[in-house]
């Protein structure tokens, strides 16, 4: 609209609405906020599943066309190097728990093992944080989230194990690790992509790539929902926690962050593993360890990585691990 | 009609533990079972099934007395420790006694 004077408003000062937070953001809170006023709002399960498994798809896909058409100098130190991270996080963040927090042996493992592994609903929003600021970075990032996911739930598994021997059936449970949907979703992607190249891959762009921010957002909505029914369980535990929650991915974000610069990936590629690393898994981490460390409490550690961390990283934690890669490239 | 008395065994779990209780039926003797999606809430507080780790099962097995029995007390030594488990046999009526044998 016009304004009377002669030139609209928005010539004047940003719109009020510039200081919001993502739109992706607001979806996530609006789906809290729905919960936590117990509205009656519910994603079918069955959509949940369908947008999961689109998700991971996409991801895949669009790391493996990537792939497909990028050099792939020095691709060799940065897996080893973000392997180092992946197996380092959890056994630092393990020790954390046990000694200072004084956790049981079982819990702090497979809190440890969740913040081992990652989340790809954060890495998601983090790559569409920097592109809707025109950062970028290296293309084939899909590839370090199908890479970091196992090292923790594996780590944090061991560690259990070492201090409090019992029966692991490896095999069920390597089964359900390497064969577990994200890693199914995201390798096949990534093989698919990779194969397809960019130019087949044009027919299948509209559905897996202009569509992924409005299926993120939708994913979000549900993500509120649940975030908002683990925070139920926030109440009965001690300030430890909390404060581990927040304190543990700052640190690590700062170690990818740095490790992202040594490993030489730009600062986009830099900020997209500090998030990675500082992110804690939810999907796969939850179903392995529930079958390798029975007698961990699921509610401490979802609690930690649904309830605390991925409201955080998704909030503040992404931008601030963008300015950790710029510092560590500077 | 004729009809055989059988026992209706209903375990309500988490869903992690859907797979390991169909291989545990199997092994101690049912011949068949069948597996619902739930959701619900007891002492332990709800679940609302809207997630991967929130999510629980309904297996139902009919079997003689001697196997749903068998299948209970594993279920009991092995799960119900460290799992959300809810259990309960009930008395069944059949009408192909060699379906449950």
């Amino acid at each position: 609209m016009v304004a009377r004077s002669g030139y609209t408003s928005r010539e004047l000062r940003p719109a009020p609405t510039a200081l919001l937070p993502d739109p992706l953001v607001l979806f996530f809170l609006l789906g809290l906020s729905a919960r936590l006023l117990r509205s009656d709002l519910k994603v079918p399960e069955a959509l949940y599943e369908a947008l999961a498994l689109y998700l991971l798809l996409a991801i895949g896909l669009k790391g493996g066309v990537e792939l497909a058409s990028h050099p792939l100098d020095g691709l060799g130190a940065q897996v080893a190097g973000s392997l180092a991270l992946g197996f380092a996080t959890p056994v630092v963040a393990f020790a954390v728990l046990r000694f200072a927090g004084r956790l049981p042996v079982a819990d702090s493992a497979s809190i440890a093992g969740h913040y081992g592994s990652v989340s790809v609903v954060t890495f998601a929003v983090a790559t569409g944080w920097l592109a809707s600021r025109g950062i970028a970075h290296e293309p084939y990032m899909a590839l370090f989230v199908a890479l970091l996911e196992v090292p923790g739930i594996l780590v944090g598994i061991a560690l259990a194990r070492l201090h409090a021997p019992g029966r692991v059936a490896w095999g069920r449970l390597a089964h359900e690790v390497f064969l577990g949907k994200g890693i199914v979703l995201l390798i096949g992607g990534l093989a698919i992509g990779w194969a397809a190249g960019p130019e087949r891959f044009t027919a299948l762009k509209p559905l897996f790539v202009d569509l992924f921010k409005g299926v993120l957002a939708i994913f979000l909505l549900e993500m509120g929902l649940v975030v908002a029914s683990q925070l139920r369980d926030l109440r009965r535990g001690g300030a430890f926690l909390p404060a581990f929650a927040i304190a543990a991915p700052v640190a690590f974000g700062a170690a990818g962050a740095w490790a992202g610069a040594g490993l030489g990936f730009s600062v986009g590629g830099a900020a997209i593993l500090a998030t990675l690393a500082a992110s804690a898994s939810y999907i796969a981490a939850p179903t392995a360890m529930r079958i390798a460390i029975p007698e961990a409490s699921p509610a401490l550690s979802l609690t930690a990585a649904l309830g605390i961390t991925f409201p955080f990283n998704i909030i503040v934690g992404i931008p601030l691990y963008h300015r950790f890669a710029a510092a560590a490239a500077a | 009609m004729d009809t055989h008395p059988r026992k209706l065994l209903v375990i309500i779990a988490e869903a992690a533990l859907e797979k390991a209780l169909v291989a545990d039926a199997r092994r101690l003797g049912a011949q068949g079972y069948t597996v619902h999606d739930v959701r619900g809430g007891g002492r332990g507080g709800t679940r609302e099934g809207d997630w991967e780790a929130d999510r629980s099962v309904e297996m139902k097995i009919i079997a003689t007395e001697a196997v749903a029995e068998a299948i209970a007390r594993h279920v009991l030594a092995t799960y119900c420790a460290d799992y959300s488990v809810t259990m309960f046999i009930a008395d069944a009526q059949v009408l192909r006694p060699e379906k449950f044998s």
